[in-house]
């Protein structure tokens, strides 16, 4: 119980600090103070303050879109583990929610950026359509792998049971595997080098043109759920590259945290190191993933 | 009746009557053929009457013989196109055409330029369908038709923090199959301001034209007004001139790498660079006060002096200044990812860049070796002259790598400038402005030629003063640039020219 109550108020509260982290480490590689580690916080409370304008030829579905990717982030939130720690909410076959949970947010984001009927958004959105299509078959390739590995169907029974053991036997598989979600991370989040989440230039954004039109507390909802939904993926990822437990519950959350806050980091410097890709190189990496991970289940079904 | 030009040197002023003015055949094909040779139109301009206009075409030779040439027409109310031949000229066409209101016959693309009312009085070509004035980029655009074929607008107002400009993209999916470009929202009338000038403002216009190439218009503008006046400036004025128009073509420059390296989402070189040119300001700043060189120029000299301390201290930050920037821009060329992102986009044929006459960094980047710093030398150039430099790939890349190569030669000027500073005057009183005469002026400001040209009256006030910005000549190549490229390469392509909105709009 006390273990579940962690787990929300984490989950609620912890997201937004990533950002922070790495807004930090970019500054600190581009020779800046930055700006402080709160100030995500800052920005989505002063956005929850304001007023927001609906354009007259939207209609509920641009006003459903924040909702429904906030509401479907904070579900996964409760489908996977965070560290050692089992999830809220597990049953079997849980792993297809919680992939779907993305694709529904994702298609309801879509679906009010073309609401809108501006161009800039209608091109967002065949961007992000082409992309999370090419980045689907990963997540399911490492589902499967895990699935394997472990002989279970939910994401706390496939993640607790990668540990220092499960490298000593399925090694090149996990490695493979991690490859393959690091580059899903950063591509489901929007980060370089396949978006740039800072860019103000609409003709080349993928997910941020998609919500130029959302304003105020609707725009606040948009930014708490993307950071969300890093946190969720991330947490993924973490108990998969380092898959530390002690046993003991306090030091445990402890190593989970301090994980999540070096992800954000190693996000950050590869935001520092290297430019964007040309949009048409995108899909190539993408499939890349998709190799890597398909041949991780390769090795684990042979 | 055989075609010949008045020819002359730059900086140089003559009598109106010395400009051959042929009957329109002969100035029509003498053009024609001029281009074919090789020769480049620098400025092509009307000066509109009550039965139609006299048109001027300034011509600039081959690199090499710094030769320019001016010769004139008096049309009626329409001229025949020459844009479908010598697309070069098609711009200036639609502006004589805005301007003077007399039709060139047979244009291709017959638009406004700038959407502002014309120098004489009349009905202009164009009209609003609203009945109230013609608004920037209320106009017929080209469109492709086509099912899978979507239009895209950008602008005026942007994400970013830059001027108004309206984009219109016909696109295949991620592909431009064509750019249209509409400007005229910072036009504030400036060519009509000067008519009757010189007045004690005319010296700020001209700093406002491109309020980031002040040196350059600001120069130009002397020029004519020493060569008209008869005076010279000192050999110490024109050397601190130098180093001034120097200083903004490394602040430009350095800023555009920075911008380039933002654009393509690389953090590091875009935050140096975004320092290192508050530097180079600075280093303006250091001379006169201003941190764009507003109130350094005058006509005769400089209006602050260069004194040893400050050249002592200019010499230093300099130093500095340069170490930072190799740092920041080497970490472009170590990066992969960088050079990925820059190869192979937004290329110009050099076929293309001749055709459409590109000038400054926009035409180098595509091999054409043009640079009025060489070609037609004025000011402390004519005594110490700084390589240019050309790159072969017409990319994005070969414009970024330009930048970083001039500025290095720029800071080399500036180095061995600084160190032997002429003694003497900093400023000789200007005289009366000759009458019945004409005068050019060309710089190289750090977008490319800058033109200038004064025609005065009986009593030696402008009857008219044409401005030439480098982005004239230039805007188009940006158009071509964009075609067949994906669109989310607008915003890399748009920084590696960085064209004037004002300076176009006039």
């Amino acid at each position: 119980m006390t273990n579940s109550i962690i787990h929300i108020f984490l989950a609620l509260v912890m997201p937004p600090l990533l950002l922070g982290v790495i807004g930090k480490t970019k500054a600190a590689f581009a020779g800046r103070v930055g700006a402080p580690f709160l100030q995500p916080y800052y920005d989505i409370i002063r956005l929850l303050q304001k007023g927001t304008v609906f354009s007259t030829t939207t209609s509920w579905v641009f006003r459903a879109g924040p909702i429904v990717a906030l509401a479907t982030a904070a579900v996964a939130a409760l489908l996977v583990p965070f560290g050692a720690h089992p999830s809220p909410i597990s049953f079997d076959g849980d792993m297809i929610l919680y992939a779907y949970l993305f694709a529904l947010g994702r298609f309801f984001t879509m679906a009010a950026a073309l609401d809108t009927g501006s161009s800039f958004e209608g091109m967002g959105s065949a961007r992000e359509a082409t992309y999370s299509c090419l980045a689907e078959p990963t997540l399911f390739f490492a589902l499967i792998t895990l699935s394997r590995l472990s002989g279970s169907y939910s994401l706390t029974g496939m993640l607790s049971n990668v540990s220092g053991g499960a490298w000593l036997y399925a090694g090149a598989s996990l490695l493979l595997l991690i490859g393959g979600m690091f580059i899903v991370l950063l591509a489901e989040n929007c980060r370089i080098p396949f978006d740039d989440p800072n860019t103000h230039l609409e003709l080349t954004m993928i997910h941020e043109v998609m919500v130029l039109d959302h304003s105020g507390p609707a725009f606040g909802i948009i930014q708490y759920a993307a950071s969300l939904k890093l946190f969720v993926l991330g947490a993924f990822f973490i108990q998969l590259a380092l898959p530390f437990a002690t046993g003991n519950p306090i030091p445990d959350w402890g190593i989970f945290i301090v994980s999540m806050l070096l992800l954000a980091v190693l996000i950050g410097i590869v935001e520092s190191v290297m430019a964007r890709l040309r949009l048409v190189r995108v899909p190539q990496l993408l499939v890349a993933a998709t190799i890597l991970a398909a041949f991780s289940t390769l090795l684990v079904i042979r | 009746m055989s075609f010949r030009m008045k020819t002359f040197h730059n900086g140089a002023s003559f009598l109106r009557s010395e400009i051959p003015q042929p009957d329109n055949d002969t100035f029509f094909q003498g053009i024609l053929d001029s281009i074919t040779a090789g020769w480049r139109a620098c400025s092509y301009f009307g000066v509109p009457n009550s039965a139609g206009a006299t048109l001027y075409c300034v011509m600039s030779d081959r690199a090499g013989s710094g030769t320019l040439g001016i010769v004139s027409t008096v049309v009626g109310r329409s001229f025949p196109s020459l844009a479908s031949v010598c697309p070069q000229l098609h711009l200036f066409e639609r502006e004589i055409a805005e301007q003077c209101l007399v039709r060139p016959e047979g244009h291709p693309w017959f638009k406004p330029v700038r959407f502002q009312k014309p120098l004489c009085d009349g009905e202009g070509f164009w009209k609003d369908t609203d009945g109230g004035g013609l608004l920037p980029a209320v106009m017929d655009f080209y469109r492709v038709e086509g099912d899978e074929v979507h239009e895209v607008a950008v602008g005026p107002v942007h994400a970013g923090i830059i001027e108004p400009g309206h984009f219109r993209f016909q696109c295949h999916g991620e592909e431009v199959f064509h750019l249209e470009i509409a400007l005229g929202f910072q036009h504030r009338g400036i060519e009509r301001a000067l008519i009757g000038g010189p007045t004690p403002r005319t010296m700020h216009q001209m700093e406002t034209i491109a309020g980031d190439t002040t040196i350059g218009h600001g120069q130009a503008h002397c020029m004519i007004m020493e060569t008209l006046g008869g005076i010279f400036a000192s050999p110490r004025a024109e050397t601190v001139r130098g180093i001034a128009l120097e200083l903004e073509r490394l602040a430009n420059h350095t800023g555009d790498l920075g911008a380039i390296a933002g654009d393509v989402g690389y953090l590091p070189t875009a935050s140096f660079c975004g320092r290192i040119r508050g530097d180079f300001l600075n280093m303006t700043a250091l001379i006169c006060g201003s941190r764009f060189g507003r109130g350094l120029l005058k006509p005769g000299g400089i209006g602050y002096d260069c004194d040893q301390a400050i050249a002592d201290e200019l010499y230093t930050r300099l130093q500095a200044a340069r170490e930072d920037l190799a740092g920041a821009v080497a970490l472009l060329w170590n990066t992969p990812s960088v050079m990925a992102r820059l190869e192979d986009i937004g290329i110009v044929s050099e076929t293309d860049a001749r055709e459409i006459g590109l000038v400054g960094p926009a035409a180098r980047a595509c091999g054409l070796n043009r640079d009025v710093r060489r070609d037609h030398p004025f000011g402390i150039f004519r005594m110490s002259q700084i390589p240019v430099i050309t790159t072969s790939t017409c990319d994005v890349a070969a414009r970024t790598l330009l930048r970083w190569l001039e500025a290095e030669r720029s800071m080399d000027f500036i180095d061995e400038q600084i160190r032997h500073l002429p003694r003497g005057g900093c400023l000789n009183q200007p005289k009366g402005v000759a009458s019945d005469s004409c005068a050019v002026a060309l710089t190289e400001g750090w977008r490319g030629e800058i033109c200038h040209v004064a025609l005065t009256d009986d009593r030696g006030r402008f009857e008219r003063y044409k401005i030439v910005d480098p982005s004239f000549h230039n805007w188009n190549g940006l158009g071509l640039a964009l075609r067949d490229q994906q669109i989310s390469d607008f915003p890399l392509c748009n920084k590696s020219f960085n064209l004037s909105y004002c300076g176009f709009d006039l």
